[in-house]
């Protein structure tokens, strides 16, 4: 059970902690900043958030208590001269990165080993806690990652980094736009994954390549690694066999558009969602935020909203902003208005911590 | 040598104090002022050691025009201010 969340936000990091009175927010941190995302490597102690300065680029800290110190951040390779690799708009993609986008620590026998997703699509690699990165370049250097697209931003990025709790050799990224692309032997090869999916925003002839696929988040479930869900931008799809295969889900009330996902850590049937109107709108309909629950693998949805706003409310949830605890009985979940909320029994009631935080970009049970 | 300035915005994030250093263009000018503060090099440049995009760079009050390969001549009377474009919210 985890009394503690990080709470990446446009103006700063929070740590928002349970104490006898319930949640409250205990802890500010680079108040002012944009931090994209923050997580705790349980197995080290240490915490990482990953900072956007916007004029002066991308840095990452980390902390073991009150005191944070700049560590490397991932660096892109010099581009070979002459190479012509533009973006879909024709425009250079500069080789740099523009933004930390996914943070995963490694498994439990390999504890300095830290992954690290990016815009514009560098995947890399730390074997000593950040100290140093190496980019994989197999990725990198796969003759289909210049085909990788921008979505809500101008350039891909990697967003969902899964390393197989069974074997660390094996990770699963998801990258929107690019599809799932998995490794067995620790980022040297890669495959794609992800047949089933359907992206509707491309030509006929693209609807069923998983290359095109737009997946805004990739969860899998800790004790039956085999089961996938994915949030992607045409709806909801479950896999059954590691990402290898999806099925798609429809007749989800009110929407099966969003950005996050969340799985149970015992119980591959059961998922949490945040449904908004797609896409060119993105808010919640009727002005009600809900969260929506499936206990049977998909047949069957509920809707949430015990202690949820149900009038003008236009909370946009982020991919990374819900998030469940290694129990599976809490909740949390931030908004792009500030709205921080917290559920102890799954989902069936909801607490309100704030609703006067900056725009929320990732949330994280520490 | 020519004297370097930096915006003040950097300051909470790198201490950057007003020095002379000696160089024919910007690049070496940079080069030499980050082998005394290396934390300012990614602040300042990107990746591919090209100006960051909403950096920039004047010298004797003109900005400068090769951004990537920082090739702008510089003089021993240069005066070289390093700021941010104004932009975000």
């Amino acid at each position: 059970m985890s009394d503690a969340l990080l709470v990446s936000t446009r103006k700063g990091l929070f740590r928002v902690v349970r104490g006898s009175d319930g949640w409250a927010i205990g802890r500010a941190d680079f108040l002012g900043d944009n931090v994209s995302i923050a997580v705790t490597d349980k197995r080290s102690g240490w915490t990482y958030a990953a900072l956007d300065h916007g004029h002066f680029g991308v840095k990452l800290h980390r902390s073991k208590g009150l005191e944070w110190e700049e560590i490397a951040t991932p660096t892109y390779p010099p581009k070979p001269e002459g190479l012509e690799e533009n973006d879909m708009w024709g425009r250079p993609i500069v080789w740099s990165t523009a933004r930390i986008w996914s943070l995963q620590p490694g498994g439990p026998n390999e504890p300095g080993v830290l992954w690290c997703g990016t815009m514009p699509g560098g995947l890399f690699r730390s074997t000593d806690h950040g100290d140093s990165w190496e980019m994989i370049r197999s990725l990198w250097d796969h003759p289909k990652r210049p085909k990788w697209n921008g979505a809500g931003f101008d350039g891909p990025g990697i967003h969902s980094i899964i390393v197989d709790p069974r074997n660390a050799k094996r990770v699963w990224i998801a990258v929107s736009t690019g599809g799932i692309w998995f490794t067995e032997d620790a980022g040297k090869s890669w495959a794609q994954r992800g047949d089933g999916m359907r992206a509707d925003h491309v030509p006929p002839e693209l609807t069923h390549d998983p290359l095109a696929q737009d997946v805004h988040c990739l969860t899998q479930c800790a004790a039956a690694p085999d089961r996938m869900w994915v949030q992607h931008h045409n709806g909801i799809f479950v896999s059954s066999d590691e990402g290898r295969n999806f099925t798609e889900i429809t007749g989800v009330e009110p929407s099966v558009f969003g950005f996050p996902v969340a799985v149970h850590p015992k119980d591959p049937d059961k998922a949490w969602f945040v449904p908004g109107i797609k896409d060119e709108k993105r808010i919640p309909f009727d002005g009600r935020l809900v969260v929506t629950r499936t206990s049977d693998g998909g047949k069957n949805f509920e809707v949430l909203a015990n202690g949820l706003p149900q009038s003008h409310a236009y909370d946009v949830v982020y991919r990374h902003a819900l998030a469940i605890d290694e129990t599976g009985d809490r909740l949390a979940f931030g908004s792009t208005t500030g709205g921080l909320w917290v559920s102890e029994d799954e989902g069936d009631g909801w607490s309100m911590v704030t609703h006067t935080l900056p725009p929320v970009y990732a949330v994280r049970f520490a | 040598m020519a004297k370097v300035a930096f915006t003040q915005n950097i300051q909470r994030h790198v201490a950057c104090r007003e020095t002379v250093v000696s160089g024919s263009s910007v690049r070496e000018v940079l080069d030499k002022l980050f082998t005394d503060i290396p934390r300012a090099r990614t602040y300042v440049l990107d990746d591919q050691a090209a100006l960051r995009k909403h950096m920039s760079i004047f010298i004797d009050g003109e900005l400068i025009r090769d951004r990537v390969h920082l090739s702008d001549a510089v003089t021993e009377t240069s005066d070289i201010y390093i700021f941010q474009a104004l932009s975000g919210g």
